[in-house]
């Protein structure tokens, strides 16, 4: 087999930290090919060395056997390697067309001809099957159409390998299934790729071959067929990790957080939702199910048309979390980027916003007490941090998430609603993360768990699964992963 | 739909001729329109460069300092010491070419401290603001400058084709705007960079050359400006130029700039100066005070960006 791309001993160093050191990958043309490792394992920068966006200090890229094009010769990196990155490449406010064209918009011309480019984008599109208007305000289209968006656009440029970075991380189950169906119809035309995800299920579903890298170095690579799950783990965390055990339950009498008659339009309607006492219940569904705006609303995020939420026993007043927080609630939002942390904030400030009125009175914040707490908090959930006085948002995805959970957990709610808890962090803390949700529920909480990933459903006791914001089946523990995908997909049995 | 978008101060300005003409008949007369746009002309050209600026995802408040100090020291280097000058006695006609160049000057060190050491360009401009104000009041020691030199007075006085030049320039750049902006490759490398500065920078467009380039030539049309308006007042005081950078921030933001970056257009920015200038007008012609038109003025900006809120339906940034 032809050797389409090969990186060789590839040093890179960003002042005192070494991200790349003596790495490798090589991947056989036609080939779809994984890299994996943990957050900070040095994948990011082998994607932009690849990519021809920076140069490696020592060691050397070969595209078929060829030395890679010079740094500033953009167009010959295009027309070898596409890549489509984990921050989205699309200019919001610009069309279609012009994303797709974007710095070639003139084809050669001093003017730009707005009519052609929008042919000539119609073009790609069709040939990419890409059903978008090439009009339409690249602002204004799903997160799964800006992908293939940017996918048909790296492959207009003709490359032949195309690099994937964490595609599947904001797109819901049928959104990865139709990726997928397409990545593989690209494989059949001799397309090259390289897939980076935290999904090891969709490195067996895709991909051929797998490198692990870790601690900035290459670990091993291997056929995937030829490698079974456990070594995958232990390759990629230098230890051998089994799979996260969930723990027996034993649920209680007393109802801690119940919501009746729910409804929101365009959201979810009619929804009546309980959880006892050491119980989690799961929320499973694509993304327009509602499972997100239905915990949202729990949480007091959202208003409902109608329907009502106690915590604890108590009424809480719709669309008002500092109540709902008073009330014993405790919750880690969707997007930890944008409603979990503040990241110029230190560890411990983010971590006791909300116990703030207990740390001193009269609205003063007693230093020293925040400090204690939040060394309490770094100490139980295993905060890799300098302190907690470091900002977060210097901190590692998985730790960041680790912070917003302490914020959750920092007055031992009793009401425990999470997220997409493990969303972009890596195996480890994936385990962690589980681990405090079930510890909070043996103290005795009751959780919600919404989540697109099967792995982080597994700890519930019972999953109610949405589908078009209705709760279409309540499914007990024991579940496959067949059985829950279908009904989450609408294909009752 | 999205082609109109440019276009939601339309209703306003017909409003504001309409109003106009009725509070006051000589308002809709060919001579007192004429005067509108003349007076807006040096203005308007604060707002084109600002809104390439602001597009392009940058910020620059200090253009209405260079409005009175590139003039000024261009003519002080010409004029002989008794009149107030450097006594350097450089040819006259030199005097538009050392405006400009001073311009550009002043936007390729903005230029510098924000793209090389990446300052913050709010900051940065600011601190610029009062510096290169101070380079007017410094040297002519806060005197006016009355004897100018015949060829800086020229752009802002003659009358081309039966109107200003004033206006037929600020014309002319303003549709050089519209189609470089709409039309060339470098113009859509703005929205690309104050879109999404990453994505530019994937996509191949030189981003910290094409940021210079805005910030020198922002400088060079804010010299520009001051020459014209010297040349309609005939002289050079030394606030020339004082307090226009908030009008030139409202005139693109109702225009529908966003202070953001990536969004805009320079047709909506040349609405908002028109919308300015009109209200401006209209106010002296029925007789409001001076003091209590700022009052008047902040309202209609207000009430501006409200109408373009509701009709382009999204939450502003």
């Amino acid at each position: 087999m032809n050797i389409h791309v090969e990186a060789r001993n590839v040093v890179k160093r960003f002042g005192p930290t070494t991200a790349l050191n003596g790495a490798k990958i090589e991947i056989a043309e036609g080939e779809t090919h994984a890299l994996v490792g943990r957050n900070g394992a040095g994948k990011s920068t082998l994607v932009s060395i690849l990519t021809g966006l920076q140069r490696p200090d020592e060691g050397e890229v070969r595209f078929s056997g060829q030395a890679a094009p010079a740094l500033a010769d953009r167009d010959a990196w295009r027309q070898r390697v596409a890549c489509v990155y984990q921050k989205s490449t699309i200019i919001p406010a610009l069309t279609v067309a012009e994303n797709l064209f974007l710095n070639r918009q003139s084809d050669g011309h001093a003017r730009i001809n707005w009519r052609k480019l929008r042919a000539r984008a119609r073009e790609v599109l069709d040939t990419y099957e890409v059903d978008v208007d090439a009009q339409a305000l690249a602002g204004d289209l799903s997160v799964e159409q800006r992908q293939l968006v940017e996918i048909a656009r790296a492959l207009s440029f003709g490359a032949r390998f195309i690099i994937l970075d964490e595609p599947t991380a904001r797109l819901d189950g049928p959104a990865i299934e139709r990726l997928f169906t397409r990545m593989r119809s690209l494989r059949e035309q001799g397309v090259t790729m390289m897939y980076i995800s935290h999904h090891l299920d969709e490195v067996y579903e895709i991909c051929q071959s797998v490198t692990v890298f870790r601690d900035a170095r290459h670990v091993t690579t291997r056929r995937v067929a030829d490698l079974p799950h456990d070594e995958l783990v232990a390759a990629m965390t230098g230890e051998a990790t089994a799979a996260y055990e969930a723990r027996e339950h034993t649920p209680g009498e007393r109802v801690v957080l119940r919501g009746a008659g729910l409804s929101l339009t365009g959201r979810y309607t009619d929804i009546d939702i309980s959880v006892k006492e050491g119980e989690v219940v799961g929320l499973a569904g694509s993304a327009s199910s509602g499972k997100v705006g239905l915990a949202e609303t729990l949480v007091g995020l959202r208003k409902p048309d109608t329907g009502t939420v106690e915590v604890n026993g108590t009424r809480v007043r719709p669309g008002d979390v500092p109540a709902a927080i008073r009330a014993g609630l405790g919750f880690v939002p969707e997007d930890r980027h944008h409603e979990g942390f503040v990241p110029l904030l230190s560890v411990g400030e983010n971590a006791t916003f909300p116990i703030a009125r207990k740390l001193g009175r009269y609205g003063l914040v007693s230093p020293a007490r925040r400090r204690a707490t939040a060394e309490r908090m770094i100490a139980a959930l295993d905060i890799k941090t300098e302190g907690p006085d470091q900002p977060v948002g210097d901190l590692s995805g998985g730790n960041a998430q680790k912070v917003v959970f302490a914020r959750a957990l920092v007055d031992d709610p009793t009401v425990l609603v999470v997220i997409n808890p493990t969303a972009g962090v890596d195996v480890k803390a994936k385990q962690a993360l589980l681990g405090a949700v079930e510890d909070a529920v043996e103290r005795g909480a009751g959780a919600v768990v919404v989540s697109d990933e099967l792995d982080d459903l597994r700890i519930c006791d019972r999953v109610l699964v949405m589908f078009h914001g209705r709760v279409v089946k309540d499914v007990p523990r024991g579940w496959t992963d067949h059985e829950l995908v279908a009904v989450m997909e609408g294909m009752e049995e | 739909m999205a082609r109109f978008r440019d276009l939601t101060l339309v209703p306003v300005i017909v409003l504001l001729l309409i109003v106009g003409a009725f509070l006051d008949p000589t308002f809709l007369t060919a001579g007192n329109l004429t005067n509108v746009l003349q007076q807006q002309a040096a203005i308007s050209l604060l707002v084109l460069a600002e809104s390439m600026i602001l597009i392009a995802g940058k910020f620059d408040l200090s253009l209405e300092s260079t409005v009175g100090t590139a003039p000024a020291i261009a003519v002080m280097l010409v004029i002989p010491a008794a009149a107030g000058g450097f006594g350097i006695g450089l040819p006259g006609a030199l005097v538009i070419p050392l405006a400009l160049l001073i311009g550009a000057a002043i936007g390729a060190f903005n230029g510098f401290l924000i793209i090389r050491f990446q300052l913050s360009a709010f900051i940065v401009t600011l601190a610029m603001l009062i510096i290169v104000h101070g380079f007017l009041q410094g040297p002519t020691e806060g005197k006016t400058l009355f004897q100018l030199p015949e060829s800086i007075l020229y752009l802002g006085s003659a009358m081309w084709l039966g109107l200003p030049a004033a206006i037929w320039i600020a014309g002319v750049l303003f549709a050089a705007g519209i189609f470089g902006l709409g039309y060339l490759r470098l113009g859509r490398a703005l929205y690309a960079i104050g879109g999404n500065i990453d994505a530019a920078r994937a996509a191949g467009i030189r981003v910290d050359r094409v940021l210079y380039g805005v910030f020198i030539l922002g400088g060079t049309l804010a010299a520009l400006a001051g020459i014209l308006e010297t040349g309609r007042l005939g002289a050079i005081g030394n606030n020339q130029g004082v307090g226009w950078i908030f009008m030139v921030f409202a005139a693109a933001v109702i225009g529908g700039v966003s202070m953001d970056g990536g969004k805009g257009t320079i047709l909506g920015a040349l609405t908002g100066v028109l919308v300015i200038g009109l209200v401006q007008n209209i106010l002296t012609l029925i007789g409001v005070s001076g003091f209590w038109q700022p009052v008047i003025y902040g309202s209609i900006i207000l009430i501006a960006l409200m109408i373009s809120r509701i009709a382009g339906g999204k939450a502003q940034d």
